[in-house]
């Protein structure tokens, strides 16, 4: 088929406590880096996409999708908000994938946004938590960390792993950070401040745990024979699909293996016409340490149980066989969570385009990321290349 | 509209008090919270109710300590996924134990205690939590 889905340009707002920003700021910061750095006359855009969690708990505003077009001038497009907890952005890019590849929509600007410090930190808390099973889990008093934790507690019984094991995702991802501008956390932190940050949820520390994150991110998105007007770099996606698991965690027969990421990685991979072994970078939902070390075991990195090991020998770092979260993953990027799902594409094409500097994974030329929402609920993976 | 919590809750008493869920009757499957459809047979399904017995063994545990407001005051608790004896798993408070002793594994039955309040002047909000079998009955099985 050639009538893929190109990607013709990427931007995204600094990550981090914005304390200086409301959510309309950062999501028209992200756009119009985007827009700018695609290359693409406003009047190009025929329809808008925004992938948010939950604005209306964060910020007291929703309606983002009129919001975005509204505040960046867009006229008068259709404009989409959707919503799939964690997985929102991804939700959005495969929204304007579908949209696209339909050929309802040619030319589409994808955002993901989320404003989470406007909150106090016990309400940012119980909005994440409605990402689970809200009557069943939350109201219980499992929290977010909780259920994670419920999962690390079992893979540690069932394979070994270990509290320094947990560390290893944290070590790795905060020393892929300090080379990214847009990171929240531009910095390396030593295994033992891993080991001895206080404890959230046993085993789980605030370490292993993704931050609270203002931040947004974008893409314009557009058909494959439009793309050349605009750029003489544009990336592809090869392959974008989604997976259903059930939403509470005590449903489901085994909690150390997300079968909505197994499902959807084999049949990204199957639509693309590739196997693993072709992708060269890999951006996995690292909400939790014990969230990417389960996920290099569900995408086939390494085998069930094993994902310690890869992180040892050190095959997900850049440089390593399979790079994982070279921008620093959600744990230092940041997680805002409507913006991550579009950040981990955003990330994959400055990969694929040569443009990240320090921490260039040398000749990538397909990436791979998987965005989980809730405690994978719902799984989004998209597959891209040049 | 009702007061914050207030029909949330009682439209699930039975669930929440005694451990109410199903059955499909075609395939034997029980279901806890009770389902409205059995996802393997879907319209061949039939579901009956089915009150739980209440035993079961933990299944994986967190020790919780930072909690949102309701919760705080019962920092730090110890929160699991119990598997009912019946085959199914429900996520719970482990009470009157020290959470140092929590194990996979451990022999565990149903209380009813107070789960939380739904802040200064909202309903109490009541229902199971799990305690360990040997407390009550001095035997780890």
């Amino acid at each position: 088929m050639s009538n893929r889905v190109a990607i013709a340009g990427v931007g995204m707002s600094k990550f981090g406590e914005l304390w200086d920003k409301n959510l309309r700021d950062i999501t028209l910061e992200a756009g119009m880096y985007t827009i700018f750095d695609a290359g693409v006359p406003g009047s190009d855009i025929d329809g808008m996409v925004i992938g948010n969690m939950s604005a209306g708990r964060f910020t007291g505003q929703e309606h983002l999708g009129a919001q975005a077009v509204d505040l960046s001038g867009l006229g008068d497009i259709p404009a989409y908000s959707v919503e799939a907890a964690c997985a929102s952005g991804g939700a959005a890019v495969r929204h304007a994938y579908m949209s696209i590849k339909s050929g309802e929509h040619d030319v589409m600007l994808v955002l993901g946004s989320e404003k989470m410090s406007d909150v106090n930190q016990t309400e940012a808390m119980n909005t994440i938590s409605v990402a689970s099973d809200w009557e069943w889990e939350g109201m219980f008093g499992a929290t977010f960390p909780a259920l994670y934790a419920f999962m690390a507690r079992r893979h540690m019984m069932e394979y070994g792993t270990t509290e320094e094991h947990l560390a290893l995702p944290t070590v790795k991802n905060h020393a892929n950070a300090a080379h990214n501008e847009f990171a929240q956390f531009q910095r390396a932190v030593p295994i033992e401040v891993v080991m001895r940050s206080g404890m959230l949820a046993d085993p789980l520390r605030v370490l292993h745990s993704a931050p609270i994150t203002d931040g947004a991110a974008g893409l314009v998105m557009c058909r494959e024979d439009l793309v050349k007007k605009y750029t003489d770099t544009p990336i592809f996606i090869e392959s974008s699909a989604q997976r259903t698991d059930t939403l509470a965690l005590h449903d489901r027969k085994s909690i150390t293996t997300f079968n909505s990421v197994v499902s959807s990685t084999k049949s990204a991979l199957q639509e693309a016409s590739l196997e693993l072994k072709d992708i060269d970078v890999l951006e996995l939902h690292d909400s939790f340490s014990i969230g990417e070390i389960m996920l290099t075991e569900d995408v086939g990195i390494a085998k069930k149980g094993e994902g310690c090991k890869a992180l040892e020998e050190g095959i997900t770092e850049i440089g390593g066989k399979f790079p994982v979260n070279p921008s620093g993953g959600l744990k230092a990027r940041g997680h805002p969570i409507g913006a991550t799902g579009v950040a981990q594409i955003v990330e994959l094409v400055l990969q694929l385009r040569g443009d990240a500097d320090k921490r260039q994974v040398d000749g990538a030329e397909k990436g791979l990321a998987v965005n989980i929402g809730g405690t994978g609920a719902t799984s989004i993976v998209h597959i891209v290349g040049r | 509209m009702a007061e914050q919590g207030v029909a949330q809750v009682w439209r699930r008493i039975r669930a929440m008090y005694r451990i109410e869920g199903n059955k499909c009757e075609t395939c034997g499957t029980h279901f806890f919270p009770p389902r409205p459809v059995c996802p393997e047979c879907r319209r061949k399904g039939k579901l009956e109710n089915y009150t739980f017995k209440g035993l079961g063994s933990i299944y994986t545990f967190s020790i919780v300590r930072q909690a949102p407001d309701d919760f705080k005051r019962q920092m730090p608790y110890v929160v699991a996924q119990v598997e009912l004896d019946e085959g199914t798993r429900l996520t719970t408070q482990i009470v009157n134990v020290d959470p140092e002793d929590v194990e996979i594994g451990m022999r565990v039955r149903a209380c009813f205690r107070k789960i939380k309040e739904f802040g200064h002047s909202g309903i109490i909000v009541y229902g199971y939590k799990f305690e360990p079998v040997m407390k009550v009955t001095g035997h780890k099985q």
